[in-house]
């Protein structure tokens, strides 16, 4: 029977990359994230798996690109600064097809900002990041069974379209602690017929993202996978939706809080529901889209100063007015917040 | 009367025509290091990685696996691979200013942590891939395109010395300096990446052969100028020697 345990959100997230079959990790000291370090730490090696702390978050990033050349399930992890030193090496590994796991456990900024939780790398994450034509998938869990189930199933995703998956979570979710179910599913890699081994018995393999006057064939076929990753790997979750002429979008940490807020406001009759993206990479397009007929109103809830907003925008195309409540600099709103936010528009509009 | 064969291009080579100028000294290491994976039988067990530099597309050029590496970053990309795959040979070739400037961090650490691959690391005092800059290996005085009037000291600070910098460290296992000046110094210089070879076959850890190349392009000499330069100049400044062997222990 599947096991029930009490977990932070980081070490829910390192056991899940550890069920999940990840061969080898690599990162570098950075609070809110340390203790998913620590964790990999103390159980790699007893799985006898690869645990190193490397000296930047620039090596361990090369270093999983290494590791992933050569086969493995690889990962590391890091917050808000480090991530951006990793830009670099996610931008080759996206270039050489690459699969690996990067988890950015959010921090605010800019710059090195707080410790203090926040949503502020939207951008960075589901706009590439680094330099070129690519993208990320980006997994946004709001639980830490999530935390869990994410990371283990993010090898997966990574392997199948051999590109990088990032997973986009914020301090509070990496150091809050929830009860979750372990993974119990059996970790299959696939078979990786493009991976260095040595070339015994074969000819010789390349991995490389320079293709002088080849780049725009590399470039097509990355998009290739990006278009069949946007057809496959849309997640998102609904609350209350049926019925709801006012819709919550919100991720993660922000995502929690709008549900509380919804549950508190149908208590007085208003009729609000939430939608959850799981992936904002693929984005969940059609599917905001796809509830505009019967909105009066849509309401963006983020720890930033508006980003995933403008995805909302682009998916609703004008049809209905999209609203945006955020806060700032590692500040993270309160149920009576958002519950507050969601008056207003209903006083707003029948006045 | 039957023909004998003195010498065959290597099979570890390909058949290729690369794309050096003339007189550089990529070509001849590359020929060396597929000589010793002929000689050595690595070939099927090894996998390199390519630097950006004029090597970029070292790849192209030995019949064997191959990864190219983000700038200065192959010392990690090789930990990453050796850590997976320890039975693999892992081979690292970098020019100088992959190595000893954007990536200094990652060749200190990963040879700090005493990773059991191979670097092979030409210093040619010159960035030639980006068309003659100033590198962290340029000798005082020598004029490039970003120290115009020569590299002044002062400013500029001096040439670094990265075998004397690994010889600080405790891990590694073989460190040796060498210089294609002449057949006897290419001779020479194959018998130490020999060396540095073994070692890593032996699991000694982390083992390095810098080799002060020529570069006749941006030298601004011709080839034969270049190679007497090396031996005149290059190597007072970096001397050449074996700095570590623990391949005899
Ligand atoms: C991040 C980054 N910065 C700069 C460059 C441009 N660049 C390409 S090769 C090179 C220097 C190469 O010099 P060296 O390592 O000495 O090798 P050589 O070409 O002399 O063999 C530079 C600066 C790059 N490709 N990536
Ligand atoms: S520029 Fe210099 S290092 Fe580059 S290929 Fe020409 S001679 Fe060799």
């Amino acid at each position: 029977m599947a096991k029930r345990v009490l977990m932070t959100g980081n070490e829910a997230l390192g056991e899940g990359a550890i069920r999940g079959g990840c061969d080898c990790y690599f990162g570098y000291p950075i609070t809110p994230q340390n203790e998913l370090t620590a964790y990999m730490a103390r159980h790699m090696p007893d799985h006898d798996r690869t645990f190193i702390q490397s000296e930047s978050e620039i090596a361990a990033i090369n270093m999983v690109f290494g590791a992933s050349v050569a086969g493995a399930r690889s990962m590391t992890s890091s917050s808000s600064p480090g991530v951006s030193l990793k830009q670099e090496g996610m931008s080759y590994l996206a270039g050489c097809c690459l699969p690996a796991l990067i988890v950015n456990v959010m921090r605010a900024g800019p710059g090195l900002g707080d410790i203090t939780p926040s949503q502020a790398d939207y951008f960075q994450a589901t706009r590439g990041g680094g330099h070129g034509d690519y993208r990320t998938v980006v997994l946004t869990p709001a639980t830490v069974q999530e935390m869990h189930d994410f990371a283990a199933e993010a090898f997966d995703i990574a392997d199948r379209y051999r590109n990088p998956v990032m997973i986009l979570t914020d301090g509070r979710l990496g150091q809050m602690m929830e009860p979750l179910t372990l993974w119990d599913k059996e970790a299959a890699p696939p078979a990786k017929p493009w991976a260095l081994t040595g070339a015994a018995k074969r000819i010789k393999r390349t991995i490389r993202s320079y293709y002088a006057g080849r780049v725009p064939e590399n470039n097509a076929r990355i998009q290739a996978t990006l278009r069949k990753i946007e057809q496959n790997e849309v997640r998102f979750e609904t609350y209350m939706m049926d019925d709801a002429d006012i819709m919550l979008v919100a991720f993660g940490t922000a995502a929690r809080l709008c549900r509380g807020a919804v549950d508190c406001v149908r208590a007085d009759g208003i009729r609000a529901g939430l939608l959850r993206p799981q992936t904002v990479w693929p984005f969940p397009h059609e599917a905001i889209a796809g509830y505009c007929d019967q909105l009066k109103t849509v309401l963006t809830v983020e720890m930033n100063a508006g980003q995933m907003v403008e995805d909302v925008r682009l998916a609703v195309e004008g049809r209905t007015p999209v609203r945006f409540y955020g806060t700032i600099g590692g500040d993270v709103p309160s149920v009576a917040d958002v519950v507050e936010q969601i008056r207003l528009l209903t006083t707003g509009s029948e006045s | 009367m039957s023909e004998i064969a003195l010498y065959t291009r290597p099979q570890s080579l390909e058949d290729v025509s690369m794309h050096y100028c003339p007189g550089c000294g990529h070509g001849i290491v590359h020929k060396l290091i597929a000589e010793l994976m002929d000689e050595m039988d690595l070939r099927d067990k090894t996998v390199a990685v390519a630097p950006v530099g004029c090597s970029v597309i070292a790849y192209e050029y030995w019949d064997v696996d191959c990864t190219e590496a983000a700038h200065g970053r192959a010392p990690a990309v090789a930990t990453g691979i050796k850590r997976f795959r320890p039975d693999a040979f892992v081979l690292v070739y970098q020019g100088d200013g992959d190595l000893a400037s954007i990536g200094i961090a990652e060749t200190i650490y990963a040879a700090n942590r005493g990773e059991n691959f191979t670097t092979i690391f030409i210093n040619n005092t010159i960035y030639g891939m980006t068309g003659g800059q100033m590198a962290p290996t340029t000798l005082p005085g020598q004029v490039t395109t970003t120290s115009p009037t020569g590299r002044d000291v002062a400013t500029m600070g001096y040439p670094i010395r990265m075998c004397e910098i690994y010889d600080t460290l405790e891990a590694p296992s073989f460190i040796a300096r060498t210089m294609l000046d002449s057949p006897g110094g290419i001779r020479k210089t194959k018998t130490l990446i020999r060396k540095a070879f073994e070692a890593q076959v032996a699991g000694q850890g982390f083992s390095v052969v810098e080799i002060l190349s020529p570069c006749p392009t941006y030298m601004r000499m011709d080839p034969i100028q270049a190679m007497k330069h090396i031996k005149d100049k290059v190597s007072e400044y970096f001397p050449v020697k074996i700095f570590r062997d623990r391949t005899a222990e």
